[in-house]
């Protein structure tokens, strides 16, 4: 009986003590709602009709689900057309840059050659190019390469732009591996290749699969390049671009522009909350580093 | 052999210290396999950013109207030109303008709430760090449109509620004086995770003997903060500074579609400024647009070296500490 009593107001004591924490996170929960409230309003807008969506003010919960608002964002607005295209550009971008990246950052941490320093230098010195000072360069060289208005040439602009970190990422993990490591594959008689494809790039995993995540949010992303390279092609345009044109285009149906809105973002998110731990170490090791 | 080879740097990853690379002693085979390694990235990085950054500065120099046309050196009448345009030193003031709203709210704001959310006792933890950090993965172009019908005068959400309380009719977007600081309120809020990362990455150093041991000794909340968390980050403060700055150059997707540099120029940034010159006006002038995009890149690249200096002293401040 005691013994109960006592166990009763032990787990008591416990649960005051986090009260203060727990009113904390109900206040912070509060902030979050507000905070992702922009993309609640727009998934609820995208099941309006467009009365609703004038008259409806900040209600959430539509009063008659219009599922049509997904049919003509994927059919009238090209959405459908659109979503395909930036599966193409992102996918290959990540795979381009994922290999690109993780060759220079192994033999730049790996070998000290002729230029190697210089290499790095200029690196580091690009690291923060914006996009608007090479723009105009870059759509002049891709007119003379005869890869303007076309989604190759979109995906090796993207593909050449700011993935400095990228490297840098992947130098930093390359550089810590000890040496012994090398000197024991190539005991084992393998080569420069082999060494790096069957031991070197499986041990970099976890750095592979931030460098893929963090190229493919930007890709995905990407708003200048794809704007500049799909001028006269609309039939090219990644959901970005499209999200920008639909307004121009169709500025009466604003419950199917909420709709190819969500259908745009749906993957990012998707692959963020079952790859969130690759993204955020991705975004602190500029800190750590 | 993987599997031995892993056994062999699980063992001597603690042993052994950290490898120089190797000396230039390797032959012909191996340099060749360096550079084929090396090719893609000199190849894209090369046409893609090296070579953009050089052709700038010759662009800036030459009379260029329209991608097809011919280009006519002219010297340097397209910096005077840029020079004497008002609206060139508008959106430069408006860049600089911009950056010094964003940046001390980015840095500070998002300090306060990773050290909420970096204490191991807050229920529900991940589920609120997903939530601040959402904005961010999601397209800014496509945030931009949605965020105009959000702020809509009219039938907006936000404004009808305004009108519920008895105001409303804000144009948030549209009035002259209103569309920067509320670009700079979006801005924030779309980037705020990120320098929330910044900052929970910077607190994990911290080890918690520091305030196990503070603790013991009496101090309070506050003294906690004010001797251990504040010291601890202030080298990095620095850096955190460095990249949140350098990020609010890289604006033009929300700007573009949030305002499009309007309305009449109060929200146009250097980026804008470039893009209508060069692919917005009836008849390009790429040559002015090159010569304002050189002067961009001058100023992001002073920006970036003043603060890699700081980053220097900052790492210098650290280690006097240890």
């Amino acid at each position: 009986m005691s013994a109960e009593v006592a166990v009763r107001t032990d787990r008591q004591r416990r649960l005051l003590r986090r009260l203060p924490w727990w009113i904390a996170a109900i206040v912070l929960v509060g902030i979050a709602v507000l905070w992702i409230f922009p993309f609640l309003w727009m998934l609820s807008a995208s099941l309006k009709d467009n009365m609703e969506m004038f008259t409806g003010g900040l209600k959430l919960w539509p009063s008659k689900f219009v599922w049509d608002n997904y049919t003509r964002a994927w059919n009238d607005a090209h959405f459908g057309r659109y979503l395909i295209n930036t599966v193409v550009v992102t996918v290959i971008t990540v795979v381009i840059v994922t290999i690109r990246c993780a060759t220079a950052g192994y033999v730049l941490a790996r070998y000290r050659f002729r230029g190697s320093r210089i290499f790095l230098g200029v690196l580091v010195a690009t690291l923060f190019v914006p996009t608007g000072y090479t723009i105009i360069p870059v759509v002049k060289i891709s007119m003379q390469l005869h890869l303007i208005d076309s989604l190759g040439g979109m995906i090796l602009a993207l593909s050449g732009g700011a993935y400095v970190s990228a490297i840098l990422i992947y130098y930093g993990y390359f550089r810590q591996i000890p040496r012994e490591l090398e000197e024991a594959a190539l005991v084992d008689g393998a080569g420069f290749v082999r060494t790096f494809f069957s031991v070197m790039l499986p041990l970099a995993m976890p750095v592979t699969a931030t460098v893929a995540v963090l190229t493919f949010i930007t890709t995905w992303n990407a708003f200048f390049l794809p704007l500049v390279f799909t001028f006269s092609r609309p039939d090219l345009r990644t959901v970005s671009v499209g999200m920008q044109a639909f307004v121009g285009e169709t500025a009466t149906d604003w419950s199917g522009m909420a709709a190819a809105g969500v259908i745009s973002i749906v993957p990012v998110v998707v692959l963020f909350i079952f790859m969130q731990r690759s993204f955020v170490e991705g975004i602190s090791g500029a800190v750590k580093s | 052999m993987t599997s031995r080879a892993v056994q062999l740097t699980r063992r001597q990853t603690r042993a052994s210290a950290v490898d120089r690379p190797e000396r230039p002693r390797h032959g012909w085979k191996k340099t060749t396999w360096i550079w084929i390694f090396l090719l893609p990235t000199v190849v894209l990085y090369g046409i893609y950013t090296i070579y953009p950054i050089i052709a700038s500065y010759w662009y800036s120099l030459v009379e260029w109207n329209g991608f097809d046309a011919d280009q006519k050196f002219v010297g340097l009448s397209n910096y005077r030109e840029v020079f004497a345009d008002p609206l060139f030193w508008n959106s430069f003031k408006i860049t600089l303008f911009f950056m010094l709203l964003v940046v001390p709210a980015r840095v500070l704001l998002t300090l306060l709430v990773a050290m909420i959310l970096n204490n191991p006792k807050l229920p529900l933890i991940g589920v609120l760090r997903s939530a601040f950090f959402i904005p961010v993965v999601t397209t800014t172009a496509i945030i931009g449109v949605v965020m105009r019908f959000i702020l809509d005068p009219g039938t907006g959400p936000i404004n009808s509620l305004l009108m519920k309380l008895g105001g409303g009719g804000v144009d948030f977007l549209g009035g002259q004086h209103l569309a920067l600081p509320t670009a700079a309120v979006l801005y924030i809020w779309k980037f705020f995770g990120v320098t929330m990362i910044y900052w929970l990455a910077a607190l994990q150093t911290i080890p918690y003997e520091l305030y196990e041991a503070a603790k013991i000794d009496g101090a309070g909340t506050w003294q906690l903060f004010r001797y251990i968390t504040l010291p601890m980050l202030k080298p990095f403060l620095i850096i955190i500074t460095v990249l949140t700055v350098e990020e609010t150059f890289h604006n033009f997707d929300l700007m573009y579609t949030l305002t499009a540099g309007g309305p009449y120029f109060h929200t146009e940034i250097i980026e804008i400024y470039i893009y209508r010159w060069a692919f917005a006006a009836p008849i390009p002038q790429l040559g002015h647009a090159s010569a304002a995009a050189v002067i961009f890149g001058l100023l992001v690249a002073i920006v970036g070296a003043v603060q890699l200096w700081g980053v220097y002293a900052g790492r210098r401040l650290r280690g006097e500490q240890r």
